[in-house]
């Protein structure tokens, strides 16, 4: 059963390669066709899952490039944790394919939009199912080519092609920490499989284990928007919604944290690579919800949520084998909500001239009553409501933070604790400012000029917001209650530790954890929901407002940092070549054609004068190698 | 007759056909375009004859040209020459077919000139592959220069005398300073063995244990010829200039197959000839090497020119494949000599398609062009695939090779493998940004909304886009297709090739390894 996992990958890559190779005359029933492709991978999935012990099964497809002693395969594993990945992946990708009918009923080019979303899911399957690090890293490019296209989609929006490219940009410094963490794996190990590395990594010298850690934590914080490669994610959302659900929220961008469990062997022999997974997450986190506060477009908002719950699944595979399942746990019960309240947004922007300022929205719940339920489920779910899943998969992380030793429970514990208000904060404020209130749409126009008339959008798009928010609610208890994923994913992981120490003591945390979300929610009822929202955005704010409204200064950074002097590299360099490398090459061939111009009566053609200059030249050129390598 | 002989002949009797025919310009497409597509077909039995496994050089064929001096004229094949000859027969077609989709033949000049100077320099650089002697390689190496100088010269841009010239005098030179180095293997031959021989073979064996003093400054010789081909870094400007000013046809020989020949000699005669000397000057030249790699990518991102990018683009891959071939080890010469095909097929359809896109828009500034997406969608899904290829995105043909160059040089020479790892984003920066300053935003632009619509003009694409500008026809489509299944193909089935040029490397390898 196993040996046909190709199957999964092949379903998607043909539909794919169907819709952008057929062209216009698969428009009809493209949209059909990249849904029925997902669906019939995610049936196969669960074959496969039920026909499963979770006990890695590694399969061959092919020999993709051997060379000496190198042997790259593309080749499969089938185990507990990348079950559970491919379920998540056609999953809620067989959710999304179907809302972006609705969704993308009115765009031309619907038929390429599923094409590139079957090639999405191809990659990220084969980024989930490779069994080697180079199978890996084609689905890990092939998901960034996808999420490129999709990002890009409007390809008449400036700022879409900035922000795809962007994205790109910034996972490839990732990539290439991943492709340096792959020779160092060749280079001390001579092996690239998951099994020959794992098996091996301890004889590999401490500090090359730690390198390799931290070069994969790179790849990680660029695929998954941690910092400091965090800039990318939010102007992402340039995309269309279904776009930002499925590939910024629910799989493509907790590829890193994948990443990271997958390798677990490596992190196990690593406690300062396992440190600084846990600070970099702890530190995402926190970035992230402050700037999720401050911002007005409710796509962004999420987006920063989503790099902000990003930061707990990261700060959950920190934590070793104290944490691995339930940075996974986490990751799937996000998969759910998130997903669901992108879809919620969409559904909402649907409803607004793909309006995305929260501040011309207001008292919607009235007029999309199936889109608010399923939103407010997922929002009570993000912020940890009481036995919803999200209460159940971030608990458990800020738990097992407070559980590591000394300054590190503390530092990791607080951080994860003072996130869960903030998140509270900014979600109520989103959800008041959207769905209650006043309704502000109507005494202003959008920005084509036309009114707003909100409406409930058709079933092909709530059916799948449903199903979503049922998974939002029941996810988290049913993965958990009994230790049930976590025992579902020891052959992968390891065993899920308890830690005996807490920095406070354990039956505390849910109290303080719920008392502080609950302040969260109050603060934010007291300043939007009491308060009635202005239209226009007030500037006259605080200085911490205004940085988060910067974005805590990441792109001025990136631009201080890397894109002005960048510019001014290039400009020199293009300078230096045509004025220094090229112009002494004029030079050299005028000063010697005009030495040579008396050789010129002995001579009888102006070629050979001026070769003759040339190879004088040349003797030069010879001489100063020579003087380079003597000297 | 062998396959390669055959091979070499082919072309240059369609050539004398072709100076029958200057007349009929139709006639003679048709005649260029059976040449080389028969040609390819006579590539495959040459390909399936060859053994990977069985002698170095294989299909040998030798007659005595000048006895005196142990001259031969002998052809023959090893893995690395077999797959540059593939890719030259491939490529041909579609140079031809890029006459009359995005080359323009001059006011009063005639197509089957061209096309013969076209069919002659595929014949000769064929000829420079296969050639196993050393003083026939310089020979031909010479004279290789000339259809070349006139293709640029005769057919070319504006500036087109400069380029031909630069180009003519740059190339010549370095083969004057390689003959100087050949006749002096020759004269240790002639110590050695009481009789001197330019044969390649029997060269190898008996240059090999010279002292590394005399290696070093032989070495030199033949590496300064083939530095200037490559081009690497700081022997690189007539390489912009002369793509710039070439027929992109001519443009595609140039960066996809004439440069190859550098980064062959260093395979073919550098490393087995030399050892010593090239161990002991590696690091200078892995210094190149990376200069090359972020300096040429640098450059590339700083083009205005369409063309100038492309060769910019060029000299930081071929940074790669230098990298590659002097870390020694079996993964990144593998990986070099595979970079070699790959960059052949992805730069050339890059070529090609930024030819298609300037035939539309007659400008070769980047600035003048935007938001071409809308009106070419095809086109566009073409730029992104060769430009993929270019940055070597996994499942395109180059992934292969520079992974396997990183990978392997990473072994040896961990500093400057991290070093270039730095040119795979720079790939990303220049590839993706002139996709998005050609493809992306509004249509707008003097090339595509003509006056009145100067660039940074944004139009309603409805309403400014020229009429005239259309898709991909089908004659430009069938030059395309080809290119991305090979692309593709290559990216996920590279096995054939690497079977084909592994054991070739290997000897290589064993010829340095074993020096002293």
């Amino acid at each position: 059963m196993t040996a046909s996992s190709w199957l999964l990958v092949a379903f998607p890559a043909l539909g794919a390669l169907i819709l952008l190779a057929g062209g216009r005359r698969t428009d009809a029933w493209g949209h059909l066709l990249g849904c029925a492709t997902v669906i019939a991978s995610f049936v196969y999935g669960l074959v496969l899952f039920f026909g499963s012990d979770g006990k890695p099964v590694d399969t061959t497809i092919y020999s993709w490039f051997p060379v000496g002693n190198l042997s790259v395969d593309l080749g499969f594993r089938i185990d507990a944790l990348s079950l559970v990945f491919v379920l998540l992946i056609t999953g809620v990708g067989s959710l999304i394919h179907v809302y972006s009918i609705g969704y993308m009923a009115d765009d031309p080019g619907r038929r390429k939009f599923f094409g590139y979303l079957n090639l999405f899911v191809a990659s990220m399957l084969v980024l989930v199912l490779g069994n080697n690090f180079i199978s890996l890293y084609l689905g890990w490019e092939g998901v960034g080519l996808a999420s490129y296209l999709l990002i890009g989609w409007y390809t008449d929006r400036p700022s879409a092609a900035t922000a795809a490219k962007k994205a790109f940009l910034m996972n490839r410094v990732g990539d290439v920490g991943l492709a340096i963490a792959i020779f160092l794996m060749f280079k001390y190990l001579g092996t690239v499989t998951y099994a020959g590395v794992f098996e091996h990594i301890g004889s590999a010298p401490p500090g090359v284990i730690t390198a390799i850690a931290i070069l994969l934590l790179l790849g990680a914080c660029g695929k998954s928007g941690q910092f400091p490669l965090q800039a990318w994610l939010p102007d992402a959302m340039e995309g269309p919604t279904p776009v930002s659900a499925l590939i910024h929220a629910a799989t493509m961008v907790t590829a890193g944290v994948y990443l990271v469990a997958r390798s677990n062997p490596i992190f196990n022999e690593t406690s300062d690579g396992r440190l600084i997974v846990a600070l970099v997450g702890a530190f995402t986190l926190l970035l992230g919800s402050i700037i999720g506060c401050a911002y007005d477009d409710i796509k962004k908002v999420l987006a920063y949520s989503t790099v902000s719950q990003i930061g707990y699944m990261m700060l959950a595979v920190g934590l070793g084998p104290f944490g691995y399942a339930l940075g996974i746990m986490h990751l799937l019960t996000h998969g759910f909500f998130k997903a669901g309240l992108f879809l919620g947004a969409g559904s909402v922007m649907h409803a607004m001239n793909d309006e995305v300022d929260m501040r011309k929205f207001g008292g919607l719940y009235k007029r999309m009553p199936i889109t608010f339920a399923t939103f407010g489920l997922g929002y009570l779910a993000l912020i940890g409501f009481p036995f919803l899943s999200g209460y159940f998969s971030k608990d458990a992380i800020i738990e097992a933070a407070f559980g590591q030793e000394g300054w590190r429970g503390w530092a990791l514990g607080l951080a994860a604790m003072l996130g869960a208000a903030l998140t509270a904060f900014y979600m109520t404020r989103l959800v008041l400012m959207t769905f209650f209130g006043k309704e502000r749409w109507k005494d202003i126009k959008s920005s084509d000029g036309r009114d707003f008339h909100p409406h409930e959008s058709p079933s092909v798009m709530t059916v799948p917001m449903i199903i979503l928010a049922i998974g939002s609610v029941g996810a988290g208890a049913f993965f958990s209650l009994g230790g049930r994923l976590s025992s579902w994913l020891t052959p992968s992981l390891g065993e899920l530790s308890e830690a005996e120490h807490s920095a406070i003591p354990h039956a505390l945390i849910p109290w303080i954890t719920v008392l502080l979300s609950a302040l969260g929610v109050l603060v934010a009822w007291l300043l939007f929901g009491r308060r009635e929202t202005p239209v226009e955005r007030p500037q006259n704010v605080s200085a911490v407002v205004r940085a988060a409204r910067k974005d805590l200064y990441g792109n001025a950074l990136n631009e201080a940092l890397v894109a002005t002097p960048g510019m001014w590299l290039t400009r020199f360099s293009v300078y230096l070549d045509s004025r220094g490398v090229d112009g002494a090459v004029n030079g050299l061939a005028a000063a010697l054609g005009g030495g040579s111009g008396r050789l010129r009566r002995l001579q009888n053609g102006f070629v050979r004068s001026y070769a003759l200059s040339m190879l004088a030249g040349s003797f030069v050129l010879v001489l100063a190698l020579l003087l380079v390598r003597f000297s | 007759m062998t396959w390669v002989l055959a091979l070499i002949l082919l072309p240059l009797v369609g050539a004398l056909v072709l100076c029958g025919l200057r007349k009929n310009d139709r006639t003679a497409m048709i005649v260029a375009l059976t040449f080389s597509i028969v040609e390819f077909l006579l590539m495959i039995p040459m390909w399936a004859s060859y053994h990977p496994s069985g002698d170095r050089l294989q299909q040998t064929s030798s007659v005595d040209w000048i006895p005196t001096f142990g001259v031969h004229i002998s052809f023959g094949i090893d893995g690395i020459a077999l797959i540059m000859i593939a890719v030259i027969t491939f490529l041909v077609p579609i140079v031809i077919g890029a006459l009359g989709t995005a080359d323009k033949l001059p006011e009063g000049r005639s197509a089957g000139g061209y096309l013969a100077l076209i069919l002659v320099q595929q014949a000769l650089t064929i000829a420079v592959f296969a050639a196993t002697d050393v003083f026939l390689f310089y020979v031909l190496f010479e004279i290789m220069l000339i259809p070349m100088y006139f293709l640029i010269g005769g057919y070319g841009g504006a500036n087109r005398q400069y380029a031909a010239v630069k180009f003519f005098l740059y190339s010549f030179l370095g083969g004057l300073i390689m003959l100087a180095s050949a006749i002096g293997a020759y004269s240790i031959a002639a110590d050695k063995l009481g009789k001197g021989t330019f044969d390649w073979a029997t060269l190898v064996t008996v240059v090999r244990d010279a002292p590394t003093g005399t290696q070093i400054w032989l070495f030199l010789g033949f590496f300064l010829a083939f530095a200037i081909k490559a081009p690497l870094v700081p022997f690189h400007t007539w390489l912009p200039d002369a793509a710039k000013e070439a027929p992109i046809g001519v443009a595609v020989l140039i960066v996809g197959v004439l440069d190859k020949v550098g980064t062959f000699g260093f395979l073919r005669y550098c490393l087995p000839m030399f050892p010593a000397a090239s161990k002991t000057l590696a690091p200078l030249v892995l210094i190149l090497a990376v200069i090359g790699v972020l300096y040429g990518s640098i450059l590339a991102a700083g083009q205005q020119d369409l063309k100038r990018f492309v060769a910019y683009v060029s000299i930081a891959h071929f940074g790669f494949i230098a990298l590659g071939i002097f870390a020694f080890t079996q993964q990144a010469t593998v990986g070099s000599v595979t970079y070699m095909l790959n960059h052949s097929l992805a730069t050339g359809m890059l070529i090609v398609v930024l030819g298609f896109v300037m035939a539309r828009g007659g400008s070769t500034r980047i600035s003048d062009y935007g938001g071409m997406y809308k009106v070419t969608p095809l086109l566009g899904g073409m730029l992104l695939i060769a430009g993929l290829s270019t940055l070597s995105l996994p499942g395109t043909n180059s992934f292969v090779s520079e992974f396997l160059v990183l990978l392997g040089s990473f072994e040896t020479e961990p500093v400057y493998a991290i070093l270039a790892s730095v040119g795979m984003v720079l790939a990303a920066v220049y590839v993706l940004w002139l996709y998005q300053r050609l493809m992306t935003g509004p249509v707008r632009g003097d090339a595509l909304v003509g006056a009145g619509g100067g660039p940074g003009t944004a139009i309603a694409p409805e309403l400014g886009a020229k009429k005239t500008i259309k898709d991909l026809g089908a004659k430009e489509l069938a030059m395309l297709v080809p290119l991305v299944v090979l692309i593709i193909g290559l990216g996920f089935y590279p096995k054939p090739v690497l079977d084909t040029v592994g054991p070739s490397v290997q000897a290589t390898l064993s010829a340095v390894q074993g020096g002293h």
